[in-house]
Order: structure tokens, then C-alpha cells, then sequence
């Protein structure tokens, strides 16, 4: 095994820095701009600042949530270079284990649920879920979560929404509007609202899943706070105010809410993004016009 | 007066938040019932266990939907329409002053 060089070592620790540091710089930021608040509450995105915008646009308010999926982003940018820092074919090290483990499971698991038409979705479905499942991690270290806003998941939502069209109009625009007569011309209203219905029960399922674990993780820190005020509250001094209850049981609950349902539902999201896009697509009709292409060419 | 019409419009938010999350039965035993499934096939074939796993969560994801959409209408009932419902009540009031 090769000895690794200094410069080697030097650029390892910079793209560690890289991942590690925005989570810093978003705790710092937190803590400098975020008012100090009595007790616990549950409350929205708060806006860190307004960018003024000339006249005939709005102001742009930049929020919790927007500064919180950039620094989540620069995390994961950083984390992807230092996995494939220094890949080798003949000495590979554990990193690049980890990193040909991810790159192999996305890639079947695309060509499993979407074919083999859509291999080429694999970055992009690898892309959601990190981003996903990053964001909802963000709880554990007292971050606001951006996927617990429904305006980050609704811009995701939106997205896989035009990407489903785009693949529904592969046959051409006439395709696509008939077959909202499917599959009888008297169902089409049904079948435009259940289009439109796709990319809003996306954002709310992941929104709602997210934002209902942070809810009900601070209710019941707020009631064991309660029942320990009860029990404890006569005691005189340090007794009175010892937190006994809120020790431990908020963390049983967090590691469902937080870390199990964080992944499922970035899990869950890309799944039905694959699924949407791969079922919207009629492969048949399209390969036979593209049969007919060629043989009109001939 | 204006104690007791605010008071109306809290209760009757915090009324209709809970009405609301009856909606939350029907995806507990939809969920339910799949789980079961699951565990029957578990059962009968255990080396299919991964992939009934990763169909019964996505399934259970699908049914979750409808009590979602109750959850969002009770954290609005809760967190935003009473102060919208009590700004309503403060300036009709106001104006009728005047």
C-alpha cells in the first residue's frame, strides 16, 4: 500500500472542512440571528433577512429555510468530492467503498423501479434523496429542518411535476391531452385534477410527515416539563427546577421522528418520483414512433 | 362582547383542529391492514422480506396522504386562523365604531 502524500492529506482535511463547516456556520448564524425565546414554541421559518428588490419586483425575503438547504447543499457538494478524493482502481480505499456502494445501489434500484430507459435518472434520484434526508437530519443538531417548510418541498415537488410532463408529452402534444380522455372522454376533469393533485400530495406528505414529528416532539417536551414541574415543583433550590423527566425520553421519540421518518420520507419521495415519471411514460407508443421515424427515413 | 367573540373564535378553532384529526382513523387502520399483509407474507416467504418491507412502507407512505392533508388543515386551524379570524373581528369592529 502507497504511503499518501502531504498535499494529499491537506486537500482531505479542506473537503472534510468543507462538509463540516456550513453546519457550523449555520448554528453560528442561529445563534446570532435567531432572538432568544422563553421557553419552547413552535413556530415557522423565521426570515433572517430582506434583500430590497427595485420596484416592479417584491422583496425577497431570505428565511431559515432557504440559508438552511444551501449550506446542506455545499455540505453534500463537499462530501461527494471528498468520497472520490484519490479513486484508484487498483488500491481502492474505504471511501471509495462507500461511495461505489451508494453510486450501486442507486443505480439499481433507478433501473429496477423506472427500466432501462431511465438509467441516466440515476444522479438525479441520488441528488433528492441526499438532499432529502440531509435536510430532515439537520434536527439533530437544533437546526430549523427545510424540509419541515412547505415551500422547499412544494419547489421539489413542482419539479418532479414538469419532469413527469415532460416525459407524458414524449409523443407529442396531441399524445398527451388524449390521454386525459382515458378511459373514457367523460372522466377528464377527474383525471386533470388528479394530475394537479400529484405534485401537492408530494409536498405535503413529506412536509407534513416532518413538520407533525417536530410538533409532537415539542408537545411532549412540553408536557413532561409540565409533569416534572408537578412532581418536583414544591422541592426547594436546584431540586425544584431539575429537569428529571425531559432527560432521555424527547431522544427515544427523536430517533423515530427524526432519523427514521427523516430517511423514509426522503426515501419514499424519490421512490415516487421514480415511479410517477417511469408510469407517466408511455415506452410503447414511443418506441413505436420512433420505429416509424426510421422507417420513414429509409 | 369582544372577550367573549374572541373566546368563540379559539374554541371553535381548537374544536375544528380536532374534528379534523378524525381523519387520522382511516389511515391507522389502512396502515394497519397493510402491515398485517405484510407480516402474513413475511411469514409464508421470509426471503422475500426485503422487498414486501420496502412495498408495504411505500404503500403505507401512499395511505398516509389523506390523514396528512386533516394534520395541515389542523396546524392552520391552530396556528393561523385564529389570529387571521380575531384581526377580521378587531377591524369590523373598528370600522362600525367609526
Amino acid at each position: 500500500m502507497k504511503e499518501k502524500s502531504l498535499s494529499f492529506r491537506i486537500a482531505d482535511v479542506l473537503l472534510l472542512a468543507g462538509f463540516l463547516l456550513p453546519f457550523v456556520f449555520g448554528i453560528m448564524l442561529y445563534i446570532l440571528l435567531e432572538p432568544a425565546s422563553e421557553g419552547i414554541e413552535i413556530a415557522g421559518a423565521k426570515i433572517y433577512f430582506t434583500l430590497h428588490m427595485p420596484m416592479p419586483m417584491q422583496d425577497l425575503p431570505i428565511t431559515e429555510s432557504q440559508v438552511n438547504s444551501w449550506l446542506v447543499i455545499v455540505a453534500l457538494l463537499f462530501l461527494c468530492l471528498f468520497l472520490t478524493h484519490g479513486l484508484s482502481a487498483k488500491h481502492p480505499t474505504r471511501r471509495q467503498h462507500a461511495a461505489e456502494w451508494i453510486v450501486e445501489k442507486t443505480e439499481n434500484l433507478v433501473s429496477g423501479n423506472m427500466g432501462d430507459y431511465f438509467s441516466g435518472f440515476a444522479p438525479f434520484v441520488a441528488a433528492i434523496m441526499g438532499l432529502s434526508a440531509f435536510s430532515s437530519l439537520l434536527t439533530l443538531i437544533g437546526l430549523y429542518p427545510p424540509t419541515s417548510d412547505l415551500n422547499v418541498v412544494a419547489g421539489w415537488a413542482v419539479l418532479v411535476f414538469i419532469l413527469i410532463t415532460y416525459y407524458k408529452m414524449k409523443c407529442g402534444p396531441v399524445h398527451y391531452l388524449k390521454s386525459f380522455g382515458d378511459p373514457v372522454p367523460f372522466l377528464a376533469p377527474l383525471n386533470i385534477i388528479s394530475e394537479f393533485a400529484t405534485p401537492v400530495s408530494m409536498a405535503f406528505r413529506h412536509y407534513g410527515n416532518v413538520l407533525s414529528g417536530s410538533v409532537i416532539s415539542v408537545l411532549v417536551a412540553v408536557g413532561l416539563q409540565g409533569v416534572t414541574h408537578m412532581i418536583l415543583g414544591k422541592l426547594p433550590g436546584f431540586l425544584g427546577q431539575f429537569p428529571f423527566l425531559q432527560i432521555g425520553i424527547p431522544a427515544i421519540l427523536s430517533i423515530y421522528f427524526d432519523i427514521f421518518s427523516g430517511c423514509l420520507q426522503a426515501f419514499i419521495f424519490a421512490m415516487l418520483t421514480m415511479l410517477y415519471i417511469s408510469t407517466g411514460f408511455p415506452e410503447d407508443d414511443y418506441k413505436e414512433k420512433l420505429r416509424k421515424k426510421k422507417s420513414k427515413q429509409n | 362582547m369582544m372577550e367573549l367573540a374572541i373566546g368563540i373564535i379559539l374554541g371553535c378553532c381548537a374544536l375544528g383542529a380536532g374534528m379534523a384529526m378524525i381523519a387520522g382513523i382511516g389511515p391507522g387502520i389502512g396502515e394497519g391492514n397493510a402491515v398485517a399483509s405484510a407480516c402474513e407474507a413475511i411469514g409464508r416467504q421470509p426471503e422475500c422480506k426485503g422487498s414486501v418491507t420496502t412495498t408495504m412502507l411505500m404503500g403505507c407512505a401512499v395511505a398516509e396522504t389523506t390523514g396528512l392533508y386533516a394534520l395541515v388543515i389542523a396546524i392552520l386551524l391552530i396556528f393561523l386562523a385564529p389570529g387571521r379570524l380575531v384581526n377580521i373581528l378587531v377591524d369590523t369592529m373598528l370600522s362600525l365604531k367609526q
